[in-house]
This record gives structure tokens, C-alpha cells and sequence, in this order.
């Protein structure tokens, strides 16, 4: 067999691929013809393939399935949060809409931080703080944001201080007095004039 | 099948992990078979072709439904028998002596278990002998050789599974089967 082309080897195992051209295949056969030793080799190789294709079919066992579903991880909690989403859809939208209120609140409550008073001829200003003077009255609402309010004087409406401190030493107001602070405070604050302008602008509207 | 297969793809990444079962039942077979031939042990093959499954479940995300699924699937439980079978080799060393063996050391255990006595052999029945012959190929032929004989794959599909060129799955396969010649040829 040392005396054969080494190709001739090749080509049988092409041959067992299915693999190979005509030429080939016409001087394997050629060769197997002339060669005793050559043929005996292809024999060999057919028959240890038709020895390994005669194994017999393995099943997987009867449980194989259900095995593999238990050892499945559980399937995620979002789909059973999509599922209530869906069944839902009302509540999601009014969650939804008090998220962005309240973000859109907040925000203009923590953007709100610059110092602003209302403007009356007679209050008087000085740095962040606001004065109604001893001896005037002041007519109308004041509301203060981010300063103190100091009132010697009269003032004849409410008196609205936000993000600051109000004092007073003989003062006289004839309407509330409000002191707001902290956020939620403010939030309180900022729907109920929100409500109370949408009243009074229906009112204004009836009375038209 | 291919449309089934996608359909169930589909209904699985929805979240509906039912669909899965029928995925399982098309080809626990195949997989089943890949594993025993490759290990030759029932308990082994099993726990290794259930894992693929898993696996698969996991990360049917990343599968891309133009491709063939069936070769995916055989590229893990490939990989995990593969994987299984490197992680076999050193849990022993050659030097240690065998449990319930006085003076006997796995050098004297060797012979052995590469080449069983010839009266052993014959008597053996075909099919044993079949997974006997099998499991002495070093694996790197045995998984070409079982893909090729024993699930009948294409060239081309074996080369995507085990992620190598067509030319090393042709030599490997060439090799295998004069690696086999010889085992069968040495009685």
C-alpha cells in the first residue's frame, strides 16, 4: 500500500462525503480495480460507517418534557403588571396625570426660588425683606415668596407668606394670615388658589 | 415545521412560556440522542440535554428566526457535552490510588478502560458495542462523527453547529473515521 498515491486515500474519503468530482471517482475506481490493499481499506471504511449508522434510535425518556418545564425559570412579573395595565386602563390614566402634576408642581416649586412680593404703593423693600410701615395701611392681599414680612402697620386683606417668615409686633390684618414652608404645604396652597380661580372665574362668567 | 417552530419562538418571547413545551416535545429526541452518544451516560445526558433546553429558554432573545432552529439548539447541547466532557478528564490523577483498591493506581486502571479484553468484546451486544467504539474516539472526532452518523447532518449544518470551517469538519470527519477503522480493525 506505501507504493500508493497518498491522494487516492483522500479521495476515498471524498468519495464517503459525497463529496467528489467525476474525474476522481473514475481513478478511485480505477485504482481499487488494480489494488488489492486499496480495496481492502475502502471496504474497512464503508463498513465502520454502516457499523455506526446501525446504532439504534435513542428516545429521550417518557418525563424528558414535563423535567425541562419545571427547570424553566419562572416567568417574569412584568407580564402579570402588563396584564393588570391592561385591565386597568382608567387608573393608569389618573395615575399617570397625578405624576405629572405633581412633578410639574414640584419642579415649579424647587425652580420658584427668586424673591417676589406683591406690589402695593406703600410697602417697603428692603433687600429680602418686606416692611409695611408704622402708621400706613396697606389695602389688598400681600403674598411674599421667598423673603420675610415685617408689618408695623395696618394691612386690610390676607397676608400670604411663602419660603419665609412673617413677623409682627402690633399689627393689625384684617384678613388671615398664611405662613407656608414646606412642600406640601405649598402644594396645598397652590391647588386651592388654582380651584379658587377657576371659581371665581365661573362666577365671573355668570354674573356676565 | 419551521413555521410551527417560529409561531411557538414568538409566543414564547410574549411571555407565554406554555409554548415552550411544544419546542421541547419537537426535539427532546434529538437532543436527547446527541447528549447519550456524545457521553454515554443516561443520568448524564439527560441532566446535560434538559440544561440545553433551559439554556435555549434564556436566550431565545438572541436567536435569529431566518436561521435554521434546530442548529442552534444542537450548537449548545454541543457545547454543554463538550464543556461536560473537559471538566470529566482531570477529575482524576493517574498517581492516586483507586478506592477500595489496595496498591492499585489509575496507571494500572488505564489499559483498561481504553481496550476491553477481546472475549469481553465479543461478547458484547451490537448496539453497547456501538456507544463502546464511540465513546473511545477523542471527542473532538466523536462529536463530528455523531452528527454526521447518527443524526445525519449536512456538512455545512455540522460546520455551523460546532462553529468551525468546512475544511476542518471534512478532516475531522476523515480522521474519525480512520480513527474508528482502526479501533474495530485492532480485534
Amino acid at each position: 500500500m506505501n507504493t500508493c498515491p497518498e491522494h487516492i486515500i483522500d479521495y476515498m474519503h471524498d468519495y464517503l462525503d459525497g463529496d467528489i468530482s467525476r474525474e476522481h471517482e473514475q481513478e478511485l475506481k480505477q485504482h481499487l480495480h488494480t489494488c488489492n490493499d486499496c480495496k481492502q481499506l475502502m471496504q474497512e471504511l464503508s463498513e465502520t460507517i454502516a457499523f455506526v449508522k446501525s446504532a439504534s434510535h435513542i428516545t429521550a425518556p417518557p418525563s424528558f418534557e414535563a423535567a425541562v418545564m419545571a427547570r424553566l425559570p419562572k416567568p417574569k412579573s412584568r407580564v402579570g403588571i402588563q396584564k393588570w395595565i391592561r385591565r386597568h386602563p382608567f387608573f393608569v390614566a389618573a395615575a399617570v396625570f397625578c405624576l405629572f402634576m405633581s412633578a410639574t408642581l414640584l419642579g415649579s416649586f424647587m425652580d420658584d426660588q427668586h424673591f417676589s412680593v406683591t406690589k402695593q404703593p406703600n410697602l417697603v423693600v428692603d433687600g429680602q425683606t418686606v416692611i409695611v410701615p408704622e402708621g400706613e395701611v396697606v389695602k389688598g392681599d400681600i403674598v411674599v415668596k421667598n423673603g420675610d414680612l415685617i408689618v408695623e402697620g395696618e394691612v386690610d386683606g390676607n397676608v400670604t407668606v411663602i419660603n419665609g417668615q412673617y413677623m409682627a409686633s402690633s399689627a393689625v390684618v384684617s384678613g388671615r394670615i398664611e405662613e407656608i414652608d414646606e412642600v406640601f404645604e405649598w402644594l396645598w396652597y397652590t391647588i386651592k388658589n388654582s380651584v379658587k380661580t377657576a371659581m371665581t372665574f365661573e362666577e365671573k362668567e355668570e354674573t356676565k | 415545521m419551521d413555521a410551527l417552530v417560529n409561531k411557538r419562538i414568538k409566543q414564547v418571547l410574549k411571555g407565554d412560556q406554555n409554548a415552550f413545551a411544544d419546542i421541547v416535545s419537537l426535539y427532546q429526541h434529538k437532543l436527547y440522542q446527541v447528549c447519550y452518544r456524545m457521553l454515554g451516560n443516561k443520568q448524564e445526558s439527560e441532566d446535560i440535554a434538559q440544561e440545553a433546553f433551559v439554556r435555549a429558554y434564556m436566550n431565545l432573545h438572541t436567536f435569529d428566526q431566518k436561521r435554521k432552529f434546530s442548529t442552534w439548539l444542537y450548537r449548545i447541547a454541543t457545547n454543554l457535552c463538550i464543556d461536560r466532557i473537559r471538566k470529566k478528564k482531570p477529575d482524576y490523577y493517574l498517581d492516586a490510588e483507586v478506592a477500595g483498591t489496595e496498591g492499585l493506581d489509575m496507571y494500572s486502571q488505564i489499559a483498561a478502560d481504553d481496550q476491553l479484553p477481546e472475549e469481553q468484546l465479543e461478547q458484547m451486544e451490537l448496539q453497547d458495542r456501538i456507544q463502546y467504539e464511540i465513546g473511545r474516539l477523542p471527542d473532538k472526532y466523536r462529536s463530528v462523527i455523531v452528527l454526521k452518523y447518527i443524526e445525519e447532518l449536512s456538512l455545512q449544518e455540522i460546520s455551523e453547529i460546532l462553529d468551525m470551517p468546512l475544511g476542518t469538519v471534512k478532516t475531522r470527519i476523515h480522521r474519525g473515521r480512520e480513527a474508528l477503522r482502526k479501533q474495530l480493525n485492532n480485534l
